[in-house]
C-alpha cells in the first residue's frame, strides 16, 4: 500500500467513525481525535521530506485541480475566448478575461483533462501551435488595454505530433517568447502543476515567475532525461533529483520568485486552501507590479532575461 | 567549482589548421577522398555529391571571406550550477567536448565579411555535446546580436544543435527567453538577422532564436522540426512521412525561406546580405 493510500484509508475510517458518532449516538470522539493525530503526523511526515520523483507525481496528481479549476476559485467574471484566427482552437490552452480583486485581467492557462474523454480533446494539456497563437493574441489584447496578464502552467510539453510540426511549433513558441519579453504590461507567470519545458515557457516569460510548492519545472521530463543521458528509462527517480525541478530548488537557484503554499498532502487535499493562497499571491504581485510606469516594467523584465543564466569567466590565455 | 581544471580562455584561430589528415572515406558512397579535393570542392564529395559533415570551423571558413575572422566571443566557459552527473558528471563532458572539437564552448563567435560587407557571425558546434544551448551558447549568442547593433551590421547565425543542453536544467530553458528578448533589439535598431539553419536545427534552438530570422535560410539535406521522431513515437505513436522535418518538409509548410545547396551558400548569402546593405 502507497502512502497515499494509508492517508486515505485513515481519512475514510475518520469519516466512518464521525458518521456512527452521529446516527448511534455513541461517544466515539476520542477514537476520532487519536485517529486525526496520527493522520496529521502521518501527513507532516510524508510531506516534509519529499524526493524529487515524489514532488513529480504530485505534480501529475490526477485529482489535482487544473487551470479551469483554480479559474473557478480565484476569479470572478471569467469570460472565456477561443481561437487563434489562424486556424482553429486548442482546448488544451484556456484563454479568457477574468477579473480579479477589482482589476480586469487577461487569464492564459494550459488545461489537463480529467475523463479519458476530456484528455482525447485537451490532449492531456499539451497545446498545438494554434494553441500558443491564441495564447498571443490574448496577450496582445491585453496589451492594447493594459490588462494584466497571468497564466498558469501545468503542461508535459507542447503537442508533439505531424500536425504540431507541420503548423510550425517551434516558431509559436519562439514568437510567444519574444513577444512576452517585450509585452508592455505586466505579466504574472505560476506553475500550478507541470512546467514542461518549451511548452511551458511559451507563457512563462514574466516579471514574477511563482510554482505552487509542488509543481515542477523542468527542460526535460525526468523519463525523457533518463532515456536520453541515462540511456536507461528507469532511471527516471536520479533523472528528476539531478534535473532540480521542484519549487524550493528553483528558488534556491533564484530563478523563481516565490513559492505557493499548498495544503499538506498537496493541492487536491485542499483545492480550495491552494486557490486561496494562489489568489493572495498573485493579488500581492499584481498590487506590487501595476503601479510600476510600463516603460520601467518592461526593461527590468528585459534585464532580468538578459541576465539569466550561469558561466564562468575567464582570463585570456 | 573544483571540479574544473583552472583553464584560459581560448580563442578560435581559422588560420590554425589541426587536421592533417590526407584522406578522408565518404559515409556515402564509401569510397576513399583526397581531402584538399573535398574541401575545394565545397565539402561534398567528389564522387557521389554527399554531403561530409563540417565542423564550425569549417562551416565558417565555407561561409566567409578568408582571413577575415576575428573572434568576439566573451572569455566564458560553461558552469555546472546544478552539479549534474548521468552517466558521468557534466563537466568531464564539456572537457570531453573541448579536446574533440578544439574550441571553448558549442558556438564560435566573430566578425567577418561575406562578399566584402561585414557581419557578426555565430557558428554552432554539432560536435559540442550536439551543439545544445546552455548558458555559455546562449550569452554568447547575445553578446553577438548586441555587437551586430553596435556595429551597425547584420547579424548570421548558423544553427546545428540538438535543441537545449539539459544538464543545465532550467538555466538551459531559460536560455530560450534570453536569446528571443535580445532578438528583438535587431528589429528596434533595423538590425537584419539571417538565420542559417543546417543539419539538424531542433528542439529550444528551432523553438527560438533559429525561428526568428528576418530570413530563414536553410541548408539542403537540414533536419528541421521541434519534436524529433522519437519523441513524438514515444508519446503518441503516430505514423510519420518519410519526409518529415527534411529541408523539402520545412519549405513545403512555410517553417523556411529557401533551401539552398551548400556550394551556393555562400553565394546566397552575399546576394540577401547586399540587398540589406543599405539599412544597416
Ligand atoms: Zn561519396
Amino acid at each position: 500500500m502507497s502512502d497515499e493510500q494509508t492517508l486515505d484509508l485513515l481519512e475514510a475510517k475518520i469519516k466512518e467513525l464521525r458518521e456512527l458518532n452521529e446516527t448511534d449516538g455513541i461517544d466515539l470522539s476520542a477514537a476520532i481525535a487519536e485517529l486525526e493525530e496520527k493522520l496529521a503526523v502521518l501527513r507532516r511526515e510524508m510531506y516534509s521530506n519529499l524526493s524529487e520523483w515524489e514532488r513529480v507525481k504530485l505534480a501529475r496528481h490526477p485529482e489535482r485541480p487544473y487551470t479551469l479549476d483554480y479559474i473557478g476559485m480565484v476569479f470572478t467574471d471569467f469570460y472565456e475566448l477561443h481561437g487563434d484566427r489562424l486556424s482553429g482552437d486548442d482546448p488544451a490552452m484556456v484563454t479568457g478575461l477574468a477579473r480579479l480583486d477589482g482589476r480586469t485581467v487577461a487569464v492564459i492557462g494550459e488545461q489537463k483533462g480529467r475523463s479519458v474523454e476530456e484528455n482525447k480533446q485537451r490532449n492531456f494539456g499539451m497545446p498545438r501551435p494554434q494553441g500558443y497563437r491564441k495564447a498571443r493574441r490574448i496577450m496582445r489584447l491585453a496589451e492594447r488595454f493594459s490588462f494584466p496578464v497571468i497564466t498558469l502552467i501545468d503542461t508535459p510539453g507542447a503537442y508533439p505530433g505531424l500536425a504540431a510540426e507541420e503548423n510550425n511549433v517551434g516558431e509559436a513558441i519562439a514568437v510567444n517568447l519574444a513577444t512576452m519579453a517585450r509585452l508592455r504590461t505586466p505579466i504574472v507567470a505560476t506553475v500550478i502543476g507541470e512546467g514542461g519545458s518549451g511548452g511551458a515557457i511559451a507563457i512563462g516569460v514574466a516579471d514574477r515567475i511563482l510554482m505552487l510548492e509542488n509543481a515542477i519545472y523542468s527542460v526535460i521530463s525526468p523519463e525523457g532525461a533518463a532515456a536520453i543521458l541515462w540511456k536507461d528509462k528507469d532511471k527516471v527517480k536520479e533523472a528528476a533529483a539531478a534535473l532540480s525541478l521542484t519549487a524550493p530548488r528553483l528558488h534556491e537557484l533564484g530563478v523563481i520568485d516565490a513559492i505557493i503554499p499548498e495544503p499538506l498532502g498537496g493541492a487536491h487535499r485542499n483545492p480550495a486552501q491552494a486557490a486561496a493562497a494562489l489568489k493572495d499571491a498573485l493579488i500581492r504581485n499584481l498590487n506590487e507590479l501595476v503601479p510600476i510606469p510600463t516603460d520601467e516594467l518592461v526593461v527590468a523584465r528585459y534585464n532580468r532575461y538578459r541576465g539569466i543564466g550561469r558561466y564562468r569567466t575567464l582570463t585570456e590565455r | 567549482m573544483p571540479i574544473f581544471k583552472d583553464k584560459k580562455y581560448f580563442r578560435v584561430d581559422l588560420e590554425k589548421k589541426l587536421d592533417e589528415s590526407l584522406w578522408i572515406r565518404c559515409k556515402s558512397c564509401g569510397q576513399l577522398v583526397f581531402k584538399r579535393r573535398v574541401r575545394e570542392n565545397n565539402n561534398i564529395c567528389p564522387h557521389c555529391g554527399a554531403y561530409f559533415f563540417l565542423t564550425a570551423k569549417e562551416r565558417l571558413e565555407s561561409l566567409i571571406d578568408p582571413g577575415t575572422f576575428i573572434d568576439i566571443s566573451e572569455p566564458i566557459m560553461d558552469d555546472d550550477p546544478l552539479t549534474f552527473t548521468d552517466t558521468k558528471p557534466y563537466p568531464k563532458r564539456i572537457e570531453e567536448a573541448q579536446e574533440k572539437t578544439g574550441l571553448a564552448s558549442a558556438i564560435i563567435l566573430g566578425s567577418a565579411t561575406v562578399t566584402e560587407i561585414p557581419i557578426v557571425i555565430g557558428v554552432m558546434e554539432f560536435q559540442f555535446i550536439g551543439g545544445s544551448m546552455g548558458s555559455v551558447m546562449g550569452e554568447q549568442i547575445c553578446r553577438g546580436m548586441e555587437e551586430a547593433i553596435q556595429r551597425r551590421v547584420p547579424f548570421v547565425l548558423v544553427s546545428s544543435s540538438g535543441g537545449a543542453r539539459v544538464q543545465e536544467g532550467i538555466f538551459s530553458l531559460m536560455q530560450m527567453a534570453k536569446v528571443a528578448a535580445v532578438r528583438t533589439r535587431l528589429g528596434d535598431e533595423g538590425i537584419p538577422f539571417i538565420s542559417i539553419m543546417t543539419y539538424p536545427t531542433t528542439g529550444g534552438v528551432q523553438a527560438s532564436i533559429a525561428s526568428l530570422g528576418d530570413v530563414i535560410i536553410a541548408e539542403k539535406g537540414a533536419t528541421i522540426g521541434f519534436a524529433g521522431r522519437r519523441v513524438i513515437k514515444d508519446t503518441i505513436a503516430e505514423e510519420l512521412p518519410e519526409d518529415f522535418q527534411t529541408d523539402a518538409f520545412a519549405l513545403a509548410h512555410g517553417v523556411i525561406d529557401r533551401v539552398v545547396p551548400r556550394e551556393s551558400l555562400k553565394e546566397e548569402l552575399g546576394k540577401l546580405l547586399s540587398l540589406f546593405a543599405e539599412v544597416a
